[in-house]
């Protein structure tokens, strides 16, 4: 099995070559069930260790059990990429896996977004990752458990509150704010300034001795904390810097999730159509899993509340690849991210060729269709991943006191954040940062809310 | 256009020296039961117990716990983009029947996985120990208490086959073995016996006698209230005694002895006579739990209410109980409604105490006095032992 795989995979990557994939290599490793089931969970093969991963543990192998979840492969893009595949799975299955990780392989090579991270944190995510865990292991060691999770409930519950456009080394905020450079004056300007027989303009006021800290609302809430807590040890800003670096490698993958399955789809389905090495039956169960992926919904259902990200992907590039070439979907590949991609190029047609719509629950468990109308599908699809699919908070002012104060943009994102939950995160917050931390939002009925802890 | 060739392998199973999510599940249960274990009175109060002896476990349904992050409030209003056939408007899922959602348990939304904790009756009742500061009792100390027993005490070489201490008889061939050339395997000089040797130890029996007034004015959270403070008043005798025996006695005008499971389900109709529980109390303590070899125990829970004639055969029967025994509990589980009024059995127990007989007295009106009763009751006991 392994000596056909291998095989397999040699002559996969030839063709691949031929058909113009450009890709760092891959490595293959095959892993039991069990490894993949924590890869899912952890989203690395080795993390950090915190209770909150115990259960999303137990929620996917109850999934698993209940057959919901089945994972057929993971992929870690990187220079070498690595990919696991399952040791359980048939030959054909794993082909075909290896052939879609081909595709992720190239998507993650050759797309802006994913360059850019990879060339910020170096191509090794899974030995930063054990690196890091093991720096924590050794916090635990050395500090005692309940600290070390303490800091971890704060970092992890602020995961997705980075600020994904500055660099992973991201520099303290300058000391001072910049002078405005002194104009030019010249008859233009003057006249732009001011109207005739108007009084000269009061020269600006002397920039303040300290600016105000942060200078603009900081939406990189983990990097903040470590950087300004006013009492936090070294080691409480790493963990804090860990868990940022982790959040940023994870960025890419989720903001590129439609493409880059689809382009990974694209490619398996293409490189095996090609492969006129493979025997005819393992061709065939090859493209029945590939069926069985890429389709809209489960066999026998009518209609799925959900969008399949490979189905979608699927179709959009296949399209592309159609009317524009190969040449332009690669320019596409290149250049979007999922926003782009589905604004661009979800057009009518496709969206009715699709079926796609937009459902609406009622708090009593009813879930109505809304609209086919194709702005609203596409804002719909699209919804859950803005902002890293976490709502909208920044420090607002690190106050005298070392109260860190956070705003809640709730006009932004429509209402108000769950107290309940707000109030949780507020208080693993203030564990770490030892000072009052305070959260502004909106409650129920837009009524101004200040959660402190 | 790669630089080195792709590698596949399938060895380094270094993912199988231990399982990453395990580890994080078994600490996240542990926190399971640091939360439980703070907020334990309150949950043991809400639940029914076993109290059977053999069954030393109480099941605990608890929720995960969940890592708060920021989410946006009402999200079970849902909305997203799906894919089928249908048109705008048309029912895609119905509302969850009544039925449905009360299949769902209460409060818990689709999807929410719960476990059961499981807990060991004897570190609940150590946690509660600590919560409530309370001291261990001591076993009456007293000659007449002291039984004669066999304990093991040295080794010998000759004994019982039966006592044979293999692992004292392989050392003394080992050592032999060294010295000699061309040892045997065993000689009976290697063999070495425990030996027995008959010592006075204290008793560490005890005997719990359980009384539960179930006349018609006990009400069912009266007596539920009654079976919390016996399970507890149970439990902390049972930490303190190798062995402890359990009576139930369930009286109205007349008494029996119940099994356990019978014993709280028992209700009765008409007039109180305290005193036909406390007389067979004493016979028992007469036939079956002599207070020379037990440390016995006496519970009662009633309204308080007694029938006046009973009076003095109460009195005269509870004061002779108290002398022999080593600590009479008094709970009156009469509701706010009586709190006012002293009752007749309220001033009986006050009469012992003011004798300086080994009595305690409380009154039981809601589930937090069942702790406020349950820690009075061992300190005075405590003291009362000291």
């Amino acid at each position: 099995m392994n000596e056909a795989l291998g095989a397999y995979i040699e002559a996969l990557e030839r063709l691949a070559h031929r058909l113009g994939l450009d890709y760092h290599p891959v490595d293959f490793e095959l892993v039991p069930a069990t490894l993949m089931t924590e890869i899912a969970v952890y989203g690395l093969p080795v993390r950090m260790a915190h209770w909150s991963f115990g259960v999303r543990y137990i929620h996917q192998l109850v999934r698993q059990s209940m057959g919901h979840s089945r994972i057929f492969e993971v992929m870690f893009p990187g220079d070498p990429c690595r990919a696991y595949l399952m040791d359980g799975n048939t030959l054909a299955e794993n082909t075909l896996v290896a052939a879609h990780v081909l595709g992720h392989a190239d998507f993650a090579k050759n797309n802006t977004l994913f360059a850019r991270f990879h060339e910020m944190a170096g191509g090794n995510i899974i030995e930063m990752a054990a690196a890091h865990a093991r720096r924590i292991d050794r916090a635990i060691e050395e500090f005692g458990l309940e600290r070390v999770e303490a800091v971890l409930d704060a970092a992890l519950a602020l995961e997705s509150h980075v600020d994904v456009d500055q660099p992973l080394h991201r520099e303290p905020y300058p000391a001072r704010a910049p002078r405005p450079k002194a104009e030019p004056k010249d008859a233009f300007r003057e006249r732009f300034e001011r109207l005739p027989d108007e009084p000269a303009p009061e020269p600006p006021a002397a920039p303040q001795q300290r600016p105000p800290l942060p200078p603009h609302p900081e939406r990189d809430l983990l990097w903040f904390i470590a950087q300004y807590g006013p009492e936090l040890e070294q080691w409480e800003r790493d963990v804090f810097l860990s868990v940022r670096a982790e959040s940023l490698y994870f960025y890419p993958v989720f903001a590129c999730q439609i493409m880059n399955e689809g382009w990974a789809s694209y490619w398996h389905a293409r490189l095996l159509r090609e492969a006129d090495f493979l025997p005819q039956d393992l061709y065939l169960s090859s493209i029945k899993s590939h069926s069985d992926v890429v389709r809209p919904f489960a066999a026998g259902e009518q209609s799925a509340l959900a969008v399949n990200p490979y189905h979608l992907g699927f179709t959009l590039w296949e399209h592309i690849v159609e009317q524009h070439g190969l040449a332009r979907a690669r320019e596409v590949c290149r250049d979007e991210d999922d926003f782009g991609f589905v604004r661009n190029y979800l057009d009518r047609d496709l969206a009715e060729q699709m079926d796609l719509f937009t459902y609406e629950g009622r708090p009593d468990g009813e879930v109505r269709l809304a609209r086919r109308d194709l702005d609203a599908v596409r804002e719909a699809i699209l919804a859950p991943k803005f902002n890293y699919g976490a709502p909208r908070i920044a420090v607002a002012e690190l106050q005298t006191d070392g109260t860190l104060r956070l705003d809640h943009d709730h006009a932004g994102d429509g209402r108000g954040l769950d107290a309940a939950r707000a109030s949780k995160v507020l208080e693993y917050v203030h564990r770490v940062w030892r000072r009052p931390v305070r959260l502004v939002t909106v409650g129920g009925r837009q009524e101004p809310l200040e959660l402190t802890a | 256009m790669t630089e080195r060739p792709s590698r596949i392998t399938a060895e380094t199973p270094w993912y199988d020296l231990f399982s990453r999510g395990a580890r994080d599940w078994l600490r996240h249960n542990q926190k399971v039961r640091e939360t439980v274990k703070s907020r334990l009175p309150e949950l043991l109060a809400g639940g029914d117990l076993i109290t059977h002896p053999e069954n030393r476990t109480v099941l605990v349904p608890v929720r995960f716990l969940e890592h708060a992050r920021f989410r946006l409030a009402d999200g079970s209003a849902r909305s997203g983009a799906g894919q089928g056939k249908g048109d705008p408007g048309q029912v895609l899922r119905p509302a969850p029947g009544r039925d449905e959602r009360r299949a769902g348990a209460p409060g818990s939304e689709a999807g929410e996985v719960r476990f059961v904790l499981e807990l060991k009756i004897d570190e609940i009742v150590e946690w509660l120990w600590q919560e409530l500061k309370l001291p261990n009792l001591k076993p009456r100390r007293s000659a007449t208490l002291d039984e004669p027993d066999y304990v093991r005490e040295g080794w010998d070489k000759r004994g019982a086959r039966a006592r044979l201490d293999r692992r004292r008889t392989v050392k003394e061939a080992v050592k032999r073995r060294a010295m000699q050339e061309a040892p045997l395997a065993f000689t009976n000089e290697d063999l070495r016996f425990r030996q027995l040797v008959r010592r006075a130890t204290p008793a560490i029996n005890a005997a719990v006698i359980f009384a539960l007034d179930v006349s018609g004015s006990m009400q069912e959270a009266q007596r539920r209230l009654a079976k919390t403070f016996f399970f507890f008043a149970l439990q902390g005798l049972r930490r303190q005694y190798a062995k402890v025996e359990t009576v139930f006695l369930a009286h109205t005008v007349e008494a029996w002895e119940f099994p356990e499971e019978q014993f709280f389900q028992v209700t009765g109709d008409g007039g109180t006579a305290a005193s036909s529980a406390f007389r067979i109390a004493e016979d028992l303590l007469a036939k079956r739990y002599d207070p020379s070899r037990y440390n016995a125990y006496l519970f009662y829970a009633s309204d308080g209410e007694n029938a006046p004639d009973d009076r003095a055969l109460a009195a005269q029967s509870i004061a002779a109980l108290a002398a022999e025994l080593n600590f009479v509990g008094y709970v009156e589980t009469g509701g706010a409604a009586y709190a006012s009024r002293v009752t007749q059995m309220a001033e009986l127990f006050a009469a012992l105490k003011d004798k300086d007989l080994p009595v305690g007295a409380a009154q039981l009106d809601s589930l937090e006095d069942v702790w406020n009763a349950i820690r009075a009751f061992f300190r005075e006991q405590g003291a009362a032992a000291a």
